[in-house]
């Protein structure tokens, strides 16, 4: 955490941690660092009063680099973690953060039930379409032909995770789309995520440098939707099958009744310090 | 033939040579090369017939194949630590309904804290599900472990682990002997799956048994495994008659018979100490060792037998049964009950410590000097523990165990980096 006295706002750099990434040179999520750091920024949003909570994989390293409180958990459950946090600590800002395939595959479940439980949280999942860490391997996002994985010998074969589709099926309240060579438009989308009362989706497309070399072809083909966002999910269902997946922008939002605590569990500092001699 | 491949590499086509129907994969350090290679083959067509799947998870890919064994088919998977913890349910299952999928554990830890690097947790946690739990020392005996836990399976009807430690034998590259598709055939019989899909008899699998009748059920599980006792003896004799080579069995014996001392252990640790072992016969010191090879089922007799000579033996596991101790250690103290003899329980090599012949001579050398405490923890820095527990019990808010000790040990940025 900063030195800086308790409520002055701080840069976007400040919100990053003093570890350097490890990720490959050219790596997408950089720029998705950069774009959650200067929303965090422009919100203001004091450090102690946000968390991010990850899974396992390249992007599920993301809470070491942001100096909020940060959580990395089990392959696929962040979802689920960042759930039990929000009911035990309604005031923070979750932000939950995640690949393909901790998110699509491993994690998918959870997904659909993140979707449709409303909690006010955002998730960001960071999509290239492969299994980073474990080396190159397909994942639910990755195209039926692509056969440059050893373990889907001739490509996946069936066809990719729509997750813009699933996400609305399942009863997401917002619904976005981001590329990382576009930090800004990124960061704005996360900035609107943010504020959207409920559970919001971004889709941020973030290429793999190392193991999807064909992603540099995105910048080329990514371009914003062509109409404003829609909040009505029928109209949203058919932009969603209409479009090949590279329109970016805010695509569906919807305000409905968010999660609320039933009774106030929140953990108090000073009520849990009167127990103790500290 | 013989080949110098990675050991992920060997198992590949051991298992290829094993003539798998359904293959079911999800990747997860450090076995993932051991799919890959598989699925590589598939796509030649060097291995054919065989559907290779590519899951959403290791639940998955235990449950895929739990399908295509009750359906008939050689299946096969491969998992570690986490991947292990995972399909857990599945495992109970594929064993409770017997059937005889085989399956690689790269073993590695088990989190949290993560850690990828090798030791025993993950099959240990299965070590009560009711698979045979076979351990390897070489990656030539990985190949053969293989190639014999298809037999030793499908004879039984009972689900087999393969377990080779993480990295060291799955990432090593060394010498193997690649047996032929001729031998291997000759030894492994096709596929007779105990239970069939029979348009004129169908049955439903999974029936729910209630207190009537499950003590049975799991009583046939038990006797089972112990009739594998006599399987594993049988099938590594054959193999061994058809090779030339050792590999396989219930135990291994290091120069062990009338020693005062025996080290008991498992997989590939013992290839340091047979050197260690070797230098301090030459010394003059009564030593030896043995691997227990069948973890699962025990060989109670085979070390009642191997340890009747034996006054102290030391037990090194690279597993720990919190709150416990050693859990092969607690296993050979109940073998060797009526045995006149000390049971030292070692416990190291915990989430990747190495394990170095200066270690290791110092810790056996205590053993002989009657310096082990029942339980000993292997090369562990006693002053970074007790740094720890002063600050726990300095402060009730000391933060998490796992991040200060990465700071006291000096890498605090690492303390942050996941």
């Amino acid at each position: 955490m900063s030195g800086k006295p308790a409520g002055a706002p701080l840069k976007a750099k400040e919100y990053k941690s003093e570890v350097k990434p490890v990720w490959c040179p050219g790596c997408g999520h950089f720029a998705v660092l950069s774009a959650a750091t200067k929303a965090l920024a422009y919100l203001g949003l004091p450090q102690q009063d946000v968390a991010m909570i990850s899974g396992i994989g390249c992007s599920s390293r993301l809470p070491a680099y942001v100096s909020v409180y940060g959580f990395h958990g089990v392959h696929g459950r962040a979802l689920a973690v960042a759930s039990g946090l929000k009911a035990a600590r309604p005031d923070l800002t979750v932000l939950v953060a995640g690949g393909d395939g901790d998110g699509f595959s491993i994690g998918g479940n959870h997904f659909l039930h993140a979707c449709r439980r409303n909690m006010d949280m955002t998730y960001i999942v960071m999509d290239n379409e492969v299994y980073g860490m474990t080396k190159g391997q397909a994942s639910p996002t990755t195209s039926p032909d692509w056969a440059e994985s050893k373990l889907t010998p001739h490509g996946p074969g069936v066809p990719s995770f729509n997750p813009a589709a699933i996400a609305l099926a399942s009863g997401a309240t917002f619904i976005a789309r981001g590329f990382t060579g576009k930090p800004n438009d990124l960061a704005k989308l996360l900035v609107d995520a943010i504020q959207h009362p409920g559970f919001s989706f971004v889709q941020a497309l973030s290429p793999c440098t190392t193991f999807r070399p064909d992603q540099n072809e995105w910048k080329k083909i990514v371009r914003p939707f062509e109409q404003q966002a829609t909040d009505d999910p029928v109209e949203a269902a058919k932009r969603i099958h209409a479009d090949d997946g590279m329109s970016t922008g805010l695509l569906y939002q919807t305000r409905i009744p968010v999660w609320q605590p039933e009774r106030d569990v929140r953990v108090q500092t000073d009520q849990l310090e009167l127990g103790f001699q500290v | 033939m013989l080949k110098q491949i990675e050991g992920s590499q060997a198992v590949a086509q051991a298992v290829a040579l094993s003539r798998p129907e359904v293959i079911s994969a999800y990747p997860i350090t450090p076995q993932t090369h051991i799919v890959e290679d598989l699925g590589l083959m598939v796509k030649s067509g060097e291995l054919s017939p065989c559907e290779f799947l590519l899951v959403e998870s290791e639940f998955g890919a235990l449950s895929a194949c739990i399908g295509s064994s009750a359906a008939g088919a050689r299946s096969y998977t491969a998992t570690s630590s986490q991947g292990m913890l995972f399909m857990m349910e599945a495992v109970y299952n594929a064993s409770g309904m017997g059937l005889p999928i085989v399956m690689t554990v790269g073993n590695r830890a088990i989190g949290a804290p993560i850690n990828i690097w090798n030791d025993w947790s993950d099959s240990m946690s299965a070590r009560d599900a009711g698979w045979i739990q076979l351990f390897v020392e070489t990656n030539q005996e990985a190949v053969d472990v293989h190639i014999q836990a298809f037999r030793l399976a499908e004879e039984l009807s009972m689900p087999v682990m393969v377990c080779m430690d993480g990295f060291i034998l799955t990432h090593s590259y060394s010498q193997v002997d690649i047996p032929s598709q001729e031998l291997v055939d000759s030894y492994l019989p096709p596929f007779q799956p105990r239970q069939v899909l029979d348009p004129l008899a169908p049955v439903s699998m999974g029936a729910m048994v209630g207190p009537e009748a499950f003590t049975e059920v799991r009583y046939l599980a038990h006797h089972k495994q112990r009739l594998a006792l006599k399987l594993i003896t049988e099938h590594a004799d054959e193999f061994g008659r058809l090779t030339g080579r050792d590999s396989g069995g219930l135990l291994k014996e290091y120069d062990c018979a009338g020693k005062e001392t025996v080290i008991v252990t498992m997989g590939s640790v013992i290839g340091t100490m047979k050197e260690v072992l070797a230098e301090m016969r030459a010394e003059g010191h009564s030593i030896g060792a043995l691997t227990v090879r069948s973890f699962r089922p025990f060989p109670i007799e085979a070390l009642q037998e191997a340890l009747k000579d034996a006054k102290r033996v030391i037990v090194f596991e690279k597993s720990l049964a919190v709150g416990m101790g050693g859990i092969l250690a607690n296993d050979i103290r109940m073998a060797t009950r009526g045995l006149h003899l000390t049971v030292h329980s070692v416990i190291g090599g915990l989430g990747g410590r190495p394990i170095t012949r200066t270690n290791l001579r110092r810790m056996f050398e205590k053993g002989l000097n009657d310096q082990l405490n029942r339980i000993h923890f292997h090369d562990m820095r006693m002053d970074i523990v007790n740094r720890e527990l002063d600050r726990e019990k300095a402060q009730r808010r000391s933060g998490s165990a796992a991040e200060n000790i990465l700071s006291d040990v000096g890498l605090v940025a690492a303390a942050k980096t996941i």
